[in-house]
């Protein structure tokens, strides 16, 4: 890449002022860096890729007000987890937050069961017992 | 309280921390050195893990790694610590910070304030330096930033004991012990050779190899899982390859402009030319992402263009085969 071709794209570094470091070569041949403030294959690549979290985070939703499962999955995809991910913040095997996520287990959790969620999702154990209105 | 540190912008955060600390305890080295010298290049298909929803790949070595190799060949000692308890690390941090001590740490992504929205994900390999406290605010150094910023003592705590794949645990290192001059031309050689070894192991998951194995998901992604789901893993590898910290190529300029120093420091001109050829390997896998794009961004693309970005991968991977196998010679 030369470093006139070092694309200057739009992109969602626009928002926090920031631009991202890139090799290049000079007319001399030398490598030199230089600012990018993006490029658009990966500009799309990460648009496609917050639509699918927001995609997820509706079916959660839906899946949520149909009794299907319970807010502590629709939270998870809200705050970008998968099921590992939540498992280690919480500190329970994965099989036991799969289990939470049916309604029926999850309306007879403990309170200190909820807090524990509650806690990772920064919102409160009432809060937690609900999903958020649209 | 602020240590008197140079912040310097790169690429690669991990790349940046050594460069920055090494520039501090008065050994100026540069971000390509440091890839090169600890080998950082790879491709590598990791099974199991799944990194948002996809298959994951990677196109440098596991992290710490890096700092790890480039230590140990360039002849410094690092100190090393993770803790269960955040307390403790943060009193160890406390202690480096009042002996006049800037310090790497590795954090998670998720929790750092000052990243876009966008890109706080569930990443646990980010690297930056602490070099100072003023009240109760950290004085950060995040080498992939423009300047310098700071975090909260509780912003902190929650980005070092981020949960997951890779967890920080608290992750404290810097350099301690360092000789009188750094052995770079050895160096050099240590890192090209292994960088080397790697990318053409006979293992199917790494490199060269790996390029291929990848090139074959993508020829059936679109059967086996639908177009959307291919799309989906598609965009990720473009991510991975080029999001903020590979300076481009999946970090192939990086390691281009490694080979141009290394050549000024060896006397080798064959590794000037070699530059000149990786440049060239760059280029194309700028390429395969830009068609990969293509590919992503109208959701109903035909069949044989999986075909075709298959095609260009299974091209990078000969072209890197030859590449490397003459790399080897070349510092023989």
């Amino acid at each position: 890449m030369k470093k006139e071709e070092i694309p200057q794209d739009r992109s969602n570094l626009e928002t926090a002022k920031f631009k991202e470091l890139c090799y290049a070569v000079d007319d001399e041949g030398q490598y030199v860096t230089a600012q990018s403030t993006g490029w658009d294959p990966k500009t799309i690549a990460l648009d496609n890729a917050i639509k699918d979290i927001y995609e997820r985070v509706e079916i959660a939703r839906q899946k949520v007000i149909a009794n299907q499962t319970s807010p502590i999955e629709y939270y998870m995809e809200l705050h970008k987890m998968d099921l590992s991910i939540l498992s280690s913040y919480v500190g329970m095997w994965k099989w036991r937050v799969k289990r939470h996520f049916k309604p029926s287990i999850f309306n007879k959790l403990k309170n200190r069961t909820l807090e524990k969620y509650a806690e990772v999702f920064e919102i409160s154990v009432n809060e937690l017992q609900q999903i958020k209105k649209r | 309280m602020a240590i008197d540190f140079t912040h310097k912008q790169t690429a690669h955060c991990e790349n940046g921390v050594v460069s920055n600390l090494m520039t501090y305890n008065g050994f100026p080295i540069s971000e390509p050195m440091v890839f090169g010298i600890g080998s950082g290049l790879i491709y590598c298909y990791i099974p199991l893990l799944k990194v948002n929803h996809a298959p994951a790949i990677t196109y440098r070595v596991m992290p710490g790694q890096i700092f790890k190799k480039f230590a140990k060949r360039v002849g410094i000692k690092i100190k090393k610590e993770k803790f269960n308890n955040p307390i403790e690390a943060k009193a160890r941090l406390d202690e480096n910070l009042k002996n006049n001590n800037p310090v790497g740490l590795q954090v998670g992504v998720y929790n750092l304030t000052y990243f876009p929205d966008e890109y706080r994900f569930h990443f646990n390999a980010h690297n930056l330096v602490v070099y100072g406290k003023e009240d109760s605010s950290y004085l950060i150094s995040d080498p992939i930033m423009e300047g310098v910023t700071s975090l909260t003592d509780k912003e902190l705590e929650k980005v070092r004991f981020a949960k997951g794949a890779f967890a920080p645990k608290g992750h404290i290192y810097y350099p301690i012990d360092f000789p009188e001059e750094l052995d770079l031309k050895n160096a050099i050689v240590k890192g090209i050779n292994h960088t080397c070894k790697d990318m053409l192991a006979p293992i199917p998951i790494l490199g060269v190899r790996g390029i291929k194995l990848v090139a074959n998901f993508i020829r059936k992604w679109p059967k086996k899982h639908g177009v959307k789901k291919a799309n989906h893993y598609l965009g990720q590898i473009v991510r991975m390859q080029e999001e903020i910290g590979t300076g481009g190529g999946g970090f192939r300029y990086i390691f281009a402009a490694f080979l141009q120093e290394s050549s000024e420091i060896l006397g080798n001109d064959k590794l000037k030319e070699l530059s000149k050829e990786m440049t060239e390997i760059g280029d194309l896998w700028r390429d395969f992402a830009l068609n990969a794009s293509r590919i992503y961004k109208n959701r109903k693309a035909p069949q044989d263009s999986y075909e075709s970005v298959a095609a260009q991968l299974d091209h990078i991977a000969d072209r890197e085969k030859v590449f490397f196998t003459k790399l080897k010679e070349a510092i023989k």
